[in-house]
């Protein structure tokens, strides 16, 4: 295989992971306010990712790194033509991070849930829009500028990709949701999930299918995971079987990826005009730094995955409310062995 | 103002306003770990109430490094796309690998230390902290190896309009890497040490928890010392470097204007920048001979002479920094270093065999310590950045031909705002939410026994 297809495979692999880890963090956040009635509830759901949200969130930075080391042009036309939604991105995503930390060593949690579900619910909706942009095109001149403005970016088919991601994080977030909580939390998860998945994979198959994937096979069969995914993730829930309800919803974000980077493929970013767009030739490095990456990335990746993996397994125990988050005054987020303080 | 001045002001901010919170990161989660393996080797309950005490003060630190870290790595591609199509071959692998190898490690292992008190063996939780401490530490090496690239460019060579690499192992053991990287994380650990000692001041003033913070301010003190030390020699190795490979960043340091042998440090001067000479000079004889070269008599460029030279080498145009300002910080960087390590050596003094103390005088001037090696770090970025300029890659790029194109002033003008509003509001409240758990103080921590977890599945 050519390195520039290893890279672009790889590239697709760390927004996989961005979006099937971060994505659930997105709906927790969004449904922080929705199912989180009393504070003790909320703070069950923000602890359900509280050890592990940063880990996810650093599949973008690599994603972002990978890209600039292994497609520059992808990177510098990307990241400068798409100048405000990033800004939106990043100012949410500050929001949201400083929220999770600061949340529990607050004496008020009202303002940092705002902040946590606006943080949320802006990423969730602008990755869809942005994705949206990049598998349809948009206005680059010949030196690969994007010449476009900002309303440019907010098409018809933009905003229906961002309601796509939007849906799709918001589901996947239920799904983990009742996978990791009890009782009433669980119960208002599942229900959410249930009245979510519907229009989920109505609004998710409408943009793949708009998107197109030029008829490859490959891109048929990643969409016919799609939509198995999101009917198995919707049956399974039914059935109360939470495990393989969110399997089956991560195997759905994995397959949207996948579809999307199809989709793609031989371009990273399409022009309007075909003649300007950046393809995984001109937009690559050179081969000698694709090889030191690919040692890098064949090296490391594994050891990444295996302790994420752990981590998971460290936390696997479904979070049972009151005595998973003593209430009181603020918790400094240590753990529950530190009784709380006396202020 | 223009996108280019907008852009810089905004990389300057953020630059700034990141590198507050990462030294702090670096140097504290090594003191954390430290004392979190004291308790893990002696039980000793002290230990542990200082672990979780200073690590929460780590945490609350550490959430602003990383939600700024993320506009660091965003803003090469948004506003400097033209820096990121010539440079990407090079400067994106170790910032690459930076995300691959430290980030993850970094993130992923202190998520487990902050939930896994109860789920983890003690030892394992112990080696929680140092992976992400170790994480933290290797994550300056990557960026510090991709920020001396641009101030001195190896393993590459200008192919097809732009800088590809031919060597990765040269640009992880760039010469400038090899001294910057001790000069930044010894820094980090007087800053680490300036905030220990100050806060741990604040309880001695007040005689609270007395023998705990005695601990924490001796411990404080010796890893300024040391950090110290550290500090200035990796700051003279550096300087020498920097007289090689960017002298005309070490000539506006010195406000030297001619090529000269046996050449003075100054210390205090008034520049004219327009007639390229100094109205006064207050100088150490030999003393900068003797720092950038050993020798009492070795010559040093100066800025006129290197801009002469300069012009030959790569066309018209001014090659000089913005002189004042480089003068200055570099002065400020050294003034602000040494007064930590002042307070550092004084301290170990009036502390010795176990002694505190008496006056209320040295409480204070510990606690205002706490500011001296933040001004210091920021004086020292603002003179390596500012004092390459007008390069953004010496030698090669302009910073003027690295900003993104397309950008234009509102979009950049908005996102400068944006940031600046931002970092400013999350400052307040990062100073807020500190002073609150500094005064909530240490809790009472179960006995050792009961630390254990209980295996609950």
């Amino acid at each position: 295989m050519e390195l520039t297809t290893v890279w672009f495979v790889l590239i697709a692999v760390l927004w996989t992971g961005y979006f099937v880890l971060e994505g659930f963090d997105f709906g927790v956040g969004i449904l922080l306010p929705i199912l989180g009635r009393s504070e003790v509830e909320r703070r069950t759901i923000v602890k359900t990712i509280g050890p592990v949200w940063d880990g996810n969130e650093v599949w973008l930075l690599v994603a972002g790194g990978a890209t600039f080391a292994a497609f520059p042009e992808w990177y510098a036309t990307l990241f400068s033509g798409f100048y405000l939604p990033l800004f939106l991105i990043l100012l949410a995503l500050i929001a949201r991070g400083v929220a999770l930390e600061y949340r529990s060593k607050s004496d008020s949690t009202r303002g940092w849930d705002r902040a946590f579900f606006w943080g949320s619910l802006g990423p969730a909706f602008l990755w869809g829009v942005a994705f949206a942009n990049m598998v349809r095109g948009v206005p680059l001149d010949a030196d690969h500028e994007y010449t476009g403005t900002l309303l440019t970016l907010l098409n018809p088919f933009a905003l229906l990709g961002g309601l796509a991601t939007l849906l799709l994080f918001t589901l996947h977030g239920a799904i983990f949701l009742a996978l990791r909580t009890t009782g009433e939390l669980r119960l208002g998860a599942s229900r959410t999930a249930k009245s979510l998945a519907p229009v989920t994979i109505l609004v998710v198959m409408a943009f793949l299918l708009g998107a197109g994937g030029g008829g490859r096979p490959v891109w048929w069969t990643a969409v016919a995971l799609v939509a198995l995914g999101l009917i198995g993730a919707l049956a399974a829930t039914l059935r109360g079987r939470d495990g393989w309800a969110f399997t089956a919803s991560a195997l759905a974000v994995v397959a949207v990826v996948a579809a999307l980077f199809c989709g793609l493929w031989p371009n990273v970013l399409p022009a309007l005009d075909p003649a300007n767009s950046l393809t995984v030739v001109n937009a690559a490095s050179t081969p000698y730094t694709l090889t030191v990456m690919t040692w890098v990335a064949a090296i490391f990746t594994p050891v990444v995955l295996a302790y994420q993996a752990w981590t998971y397994w460290v936390f696997r125990r479904r979070l049972t409310g009151p005595s998973d988050v003593p209430v009181g005054p603020p918790d400094v987020g240590l753990s529950s062995l530190t009784p709380a303080d006396g202020r | 103002m223009d996108v280019l001045d907008l852009s810089r002001w905004q990389f300057g901010i953020t630059t700034v306003y990141h590198f507050l919170f990462v030294p702090l990161t670096i140097g504290l989660s090594i003191i954390v770990a430290g004392l979190q393996t004291a308790w893990y080797r002696t039980k000793k309950s002290e230990y542990l109430r200082l672990t979780r005490f200073w690590g929460r003060l780590f945490l609350i630190n550490f959430a602003m490094g990383v939600v700024t870290g993320i506009v660091q790595e965003f803003q090469f591609g948004m506003n400097w796309s033209d820096y990121s199509r010539f440079v990407g071959d090079v400067f994106g692998a170790p910032l690459a690998m930076e995300g691959l190898m430290a980030f993850f490690l970094e993130s992923t292992f202190l998520g487990l230390w902050i939930f896994g008190w109860d789920n983890l063996s003690p030892r394992l939780h112990l080696a929680t902290i140092w992976l992400a401490a170790i994480g933290t530490n290797i994550s300056a090496y990557f960026i510090l190896a991709a920020n001396s690239w641009m101030q001195h460019p190896v393993g590459y060579r200008i192919n097809n309009g732009r800088a590809e690499l031919t060597d990765i192992w040269a640009v992880l053991t760039n010469s400038t890497t090899l001294v910057t990287f001790p000069h930044v994380i010894f820094g980090a650990f007087l800053t680490a040490g300036a905030f220990v000692l100050g806060i741990s001041a604040w309880f001695l003033l007040r005689k609270r928890d007395v023998p705990l913070f005695r601990t924490s301010a001796r411990l404080a003190l010796v890893v300024s010392a040391v950090a110290a030390i550290g500090v200035s020699i990796s700051g003279h190795w550096q300087a020498q470097i920097m007289t090689e490979q960017q002298p005309m960043k070490m000539a506006a340091a010195e406000a030297l204007w001619e090529d000269e042998s046996a050449a003075g440090f100054s210390l205090f001067a008034v520049g004219d920048v327009e007639n390229g000479r100094n109205h006064i000079n207050l100088q150490i004889p030999y003393g900068l001979s003797l720092l950038s070269t050993n020798t009492l008599d070795g010559e040093v460029e100066g800025i006129n002479d290197i801009q002469a030279r300069y012009q030959t080498l790569y066309g018209p145009g001014d090659y000089r920094p913005v002189v004042g300002l480089a003068y200055w910080s570099f002065r400020l960087m050294i003034g602000f270093g040494l007064l930590a390590a002042l307070l550092a050596a004084a301290g170990l003094w009036l502390t010795r065999r176990g002694r505190l103390p008496a006056s209320r005088w040295a409480y204070r001037l510990a606690i205002a310590g706490i500011a001296m090696p933040f001004l210091a770090n920021t004086m020292g970025w603002i003179f390596t950045e500012m004092g390459r300029q007008p390069w953004t890659v010496f030698g090669m790029m302009r910073t003027a031909a690295a900003v993104s194109p397309g950008a234009d002033v509102v979009s950049v003008a908005i996102t400068l705002a944006g940031f600046t509003l931002v970092y400013a509001v999350l400052a307040i409240i990062e100073v807020r939410l500190l002073i609150k758990f500094i005064r909530v103080g240490p809790h009472e921590e179960p006995s050792p026994e009961a630390a254990v977890p209980a295996l609950s599945y």
